[in-house]
């Protein structure tokens, strides 16, 4: 597989992405800085963590004009997967390929630790190795990531099981004491209608080889090229 | 024509900062205080001598960048 881990400015986990990808899954990986407008010949795209554009205005609001951000709405729409993480995740909510907004951390603080998130759909590209309920153990690192958006939203992403991680305690309770930031419903991660586009606060690609503490985080990107090889497979047949 | 344009979060979203606020003026003294919001201001000039159209491009820049309407609700002023 050949995953694109797009490079904004002000992107700052993007080698980290790269480095799961290649280092630790085996797979090629190509950067793609953000005034490309092509992403011909790749599997699947990652938005990385970091501070694009400077979070002038909002986070992700100016990214969101960069010109790869057009290819990256063709590719999502062509049915490619899409994966954003923390700042990736807030670019992905101000171009409107997922619902809601960023607030914010109720705390005001810049909280960065490991926090706990339960799997809510285990169905997705980005989480099929992984059981329903089951736990991970995530590093968080943000100051604008509690999760909002109005009722009626929220109400459709749970009835389509788009709500896809929850912040949760150490045994997998979702109680606000668990909540790292204010997110409504404990949100940490959704994904679009389609299952192929998702983003995600807490930091998986810090989290992938136990020489480095834990490799929790790994499993989010196995199932990413599981669903690939797969689609690669059905499409061959 | 200057267009001035505040941005603040919707009444109903809880906004931190301004809860923050409130707390250092009620620890300064002003007991009286409440509902601090806390917002963006931005000015800029445009090159447009119709109010009516000017007043249609701010709200323009409004709604696709200035403000995220999801969570902000946004107000401005023309002269």
């Amino acid at each position: 597989m050949n995953i694109g881990v797009v490079v904004f400015p002000g992107s700052n986990c993007d080698h980290d992405c790269a480095h799961v990808v290649k280092d630790v899954l085996g797979h090629d990986v190509t950067m793609v800085w953000h005034k490309e407008a092509s992403l011909a010949g790749l599997d699947a795209i990652i938005l990385p963590g970091g501070f694009s554009y400077g979070d002038y205005l909002r986070t992700g609001a100016i990214a969101r004009f960069s010109p790869v951000m057009q290819a990256v709405k063709q590719f999502a729409g062509d049915g490619g997967l899409v994966f954003g993480i923390c700042n990736g995740f807030q670019i992905l909510l101000e171009a409107g390929l997922l619902l809601g907004a960023m607030l914010r951390n109720r705390s005001l603080h810049f909280v960065c630790k490991d926090v706990y998130v339960r799997i809510e759909n285990a169905a997705t590209p980005f989480t099929c190795v992984l059981k329903p309920g089951q736990i991970l153990r995530i590093p968080i690192a943000h100051a604008d990531g509690s999760y909002y958006t109005d009722p009626v939203t929220l109400a459709g992403l749970q009835a389509n099981a788009q709500v896809t991680f929850r912040y949760c305690t150490a045994d997998g309770k979702a109680v606000p004491e668990a909540n790292p930031n204010g997110s409504l419903d404990n949100i940490a991660g959704i994904c679009n209608a389609e299952g192929n586009v998702l983003g995600m606060m807490p930091h998986p690609e810090r989290c992938v080889e136990a020489l480095l503490g834990r490799e929790d985080g790994r499993a989010i990107f196995q199932s990413m090229i599981m669903s690939l090889e797969r689609k690669k497979l059905a499409a061959a047949r | 024509m200057k267009a001035k344009i505040h941005v603040t979060l919707k009444q109903g979203i809880l906004d931190p900062q301004g809860k923050a606020i409130e707390h250092a003026l009620d620890s300064l003294g002003f007991k009286n205080v409440a509902n601090v919001r806390v917002g963006k201001y931005m000015e800029l000039d445009l090159q447009e001598n119709d109010k009516g159209k000017a007043e249609a491009q701010v709200k323009q820049m409004c709604e696709k960048l200035l403000a995220n309407t999801i969570i902000e609700e946004y107000r401005y002023e023309l002269g």
